[in-house]
């Protein structure tokens, strides 16, 4: 297993563009507020799911840049309204800039590029797909990679990772490892899904799609909300920056295709590993940003690692509330609410949690918690018992 | 940056298992496309195996290939699976169903669809919560395969498989992604060398480059078939025991001198 510590690595800059609003101060001001970004199902033509939606306003109003119009479909809209905000676009450029653009490593985490583009294209035609539908700059799991490698002008190691729902946080990990063995210098990390029928339909077919605005660890809640989202963070080697990548933990879970080891051995495995990696012990944290989901299976066993790591005391929150699962986006979203956390010194609540199930032993927030934060911890899990879980913070 | 490979697993048409390609690897018999026969996962329980597609089983192919050269604890193992477009026929299927008024996605599809299905069956097979990780780079994908394993079982010190594979897209997919043939290779990396150890290879960033091409006219068509049969040129340096440098070139990736030296 994986052993030894790992030097901390700057992250210079972030962004992320959810159901919330686009950049750092939109999706801040809602978390403050309290003030969910889910909303009744009215994707595409969808008439026979009721469920609700974590939806990005204004995704299809995005015009990609004009030389990357063969890129042009919902995913990667959105992965370039994302890249736009915070002025993330230009501490990019600046990065290459000092590099040298071979120097720039881009790793992204998606679960389903965009497979809604070939969803269009067969219910166009499922004979002969249509002339407009490029599959490669499209719905290949590498698409949203390559966009952002062309849109920034980055030609160093260039991957996308899809580990379904851990993907966004495994690209820090991937990232890591190519600046430790001098491939890189630097590395634009970074998320986007966006909403699809496959996605929407394919969850509803596991029961697994809430009925209701997802409710994390309730004793009421019946299901996770389908969300979207995009976000990325600029590592760099030897930079000053106030905050860092500490640790990260990967482990598989050896149990299910589709659901968590009831007793979360394998998320407790990534999570002690995130703490190895940054010489850290469970009382060093100050808030566990969780995966929870809202699904029975996932919040019970996630609940039972975090209660055999960290005990009861260290205040743990699902930000999922507000934005829904954002699925392969879900990583860099929530790492980015985490950094959020430590430069406002606040713990979000469990948005939509009124009554915490049984067996929830856990610290659970009901609103929000001002107190200092200087290091976070927050898992991602996925399909096939893939598990990812980092550690932020400022340096130690 | 260095790393041993210490087997290999590999199929596709007419090369059926590392220790059966030899010969033609070597230039030593005939190179004829037999068609691979349907694979049944040996470690697979009966109940995932029942499930398990095509796009898996051929994951499940080249590693067991690879196992059974050599057996080791793959509960301590790594694994890197790189695929440029992961389950064409599962895709086909959902989009099939969608354009039907039901919607009726099946949930096995549903999460056999997922990039990391093979990483999933396999560490339900083996038990193992090692680390693995699911990555695409489209026709870059087995050059950015061999930097992320290479890079994991460095840097976490651990042995790591790398399994690379695609399989032919069922149309209409075929006629956006033409993948001709089938084609699977699995490496077992290690940090250290060891008696088994089959190659070292040294790893760096070229400049620019022509990728090397295969020795073999009838293996250097089929390398262009399969983004994962861009391994065959070195497939072929380590079955003939050869040393020297080889190139690949990338779309998306830098080109990576790969420096081939036999261990024994």
């Amino acid at each position: 297993m994986i052993s030894g510590s790992m030097t901390p690595l700057a992250i210079t800059d972030y962004t992320l563009t959810t159901c919330l609003g686009a950049g750092r101060a939109a999706n801040w001001d809602k978390i403050d507020r309290a003030e969910s970004g889910l909303k009744p199902c009215d994707f595409f033509d969808i008439t026979d799911l009721p469920t609700w939606i974590g939806e990005v306003a204004g995704v299809d109003q995005q015009a990609l840049p004009a030389r990357l119009a063969n890129y042009d479909c919902r995913n990667n809209r959105l992965a370039w309204l994302a890249l736009q905000q915070d002025d993330f676009l230009a501490k990019a450029s600046q990065a290459i800039e000092t590099y040298g653009a071979a120097r720039v490593g881009v790793f992204i985490g998606t679960s389903t590029s965009g497979i809604h583009q070939t969803e269009l294209a067969y219910f166009e035609s499922r004979d002969h797909l249509p002339d407009w539908y490029h599959y490669r700059s499209t719905h290949n799991v590498f698409s949203v990679a390559d966009f952002v490698q062309q849109a920034l002008g980055a030609r160093g190691v260039c991957i996308a990772i899809s580990t379904a729902c851990s993907s966004s946080a495994k690209v820090f990990a991937s990232a890591y490892r190519a600046i430790a063995t001098g491939m890189c210098d630097a590395a634009i990390v970074g998320g986007v899904d966006s909403l699809c029928l496959t996605t929407l339909y394919g969850f509803h077919s596991l029961q697994l799609v809430s009925p209701d605005k997802c409710k994390p660890f309730d004793k009421d809640r019946s299901g996770i909300s389908i969300g979207e989202a995009g976000g990325f963070a600029l590592l760099e080697k030897d930079a000053d920056s106030p905050l860092a990548l500490l640790g990260y933990g990967e482990s598989g879970d050896a149990y299910h295709m589709s659901s968590p080891h009831p007793d979360g051995e394998g998320a407790s495995l990534a999570m002690q590993m995130a703490l190895d990696k940054a010489g850290l012990a469970s009382e060093d944290i100050d808030y566990i940003n969780l995966h929870g989901t809202g699904t029975l299976a996932n919040d019970a066993a996630e609940s039972k690692a975090v209660a055999h790591l960290f005990g009861e005391h260290i205040w743990a929150s699902s930000t999922k509330g507000w934005t829904g699962h954002t699925l392969g986006a879900a990583g860099i979203v929530e790492t980015g609410f985490s950094l959020m956390s430590i430069t406002h010194n606040r713990i979000p609540s469990n948005l939509h949690l009124q009554q915490p199930d049984d067996g929830m032993r856990i610290a659970l927030p009901l609103t929000a918690v001002q107190q200092p934060v200087r290091r976070v911890l927050t898992n991602s899990f996925g399909f096939g018992g893939s598990n990812c879980s980092l550690v932020v913070g400022a340096r130690v | 940056m260095k790393v041993f490979v210490d087997a290999i697993g590999l199929a596709a048409p007419g090369l059926n298992g590392w220790q059966e390609s030899l010969p033609v690897l070597r230039g030593e018999q005939t190179y004829a496309a037999n068609e691979l026969e349907r694979y049944k996962p040996e470690q697979l329980p009966a109940n995932e195996r029942r499930r398990a597609t095509d796009l898996v089983r051929m994951a499940f192919r080249v590693c067991e290939d690879l196992l059974r050269q050599k057996p080791i604890d793959i509960r301590q193992c790594a694994a890197v699976f790189a695929s440029s477009g992961g389950d064409y026929p599962i895709i086909d299927q959902i989009c099939k169903a969608l354009c039907e008024p039901e919607r009726l996605v099946s949930p096995t599809q549903f999460h056999n669809s997922v990039h990391n299905s093979a990483a999933g069956y396999w560490s339900i097979a083996t038990g193992s919560r090692a680390p693995s990780t699911s990555i695409s780079a489209f026709d870059d994908s087995f050059c950015a395969g061999l930097l992320e394993a290479a890079n994991l079982c460095v840097i976490e010190q651990l042995p790591t498989i790398l399994a690379v594979y695609d399989i032919k897209p069922p149309e209409p997919l075929q006629s956006k992604r033409p993948i001709s043939q089938d084609f699977g290779v699995a490496l077992l990396l290690s940090p250290t060398e060891s008696a088994d150890s089959l190659a070292q290879l040294t790893l760096t960033i070229a400049e620019s480059a022509e990728s090397t091409s295969a020795q073999l006219a009838s293996l250097e068509a089929m390398r262009l078939r399969n983004p994962a049969a861009r391994s065959l040129p070195l497939l072929e340096f380590i079955a003939r025991q050869q040393s020297g440098h080889m190139l690949l070139a990338a779309n998306n990736n830098p080109a990576l001198t790969i420096e081939v030296k036999p261990c024994h």
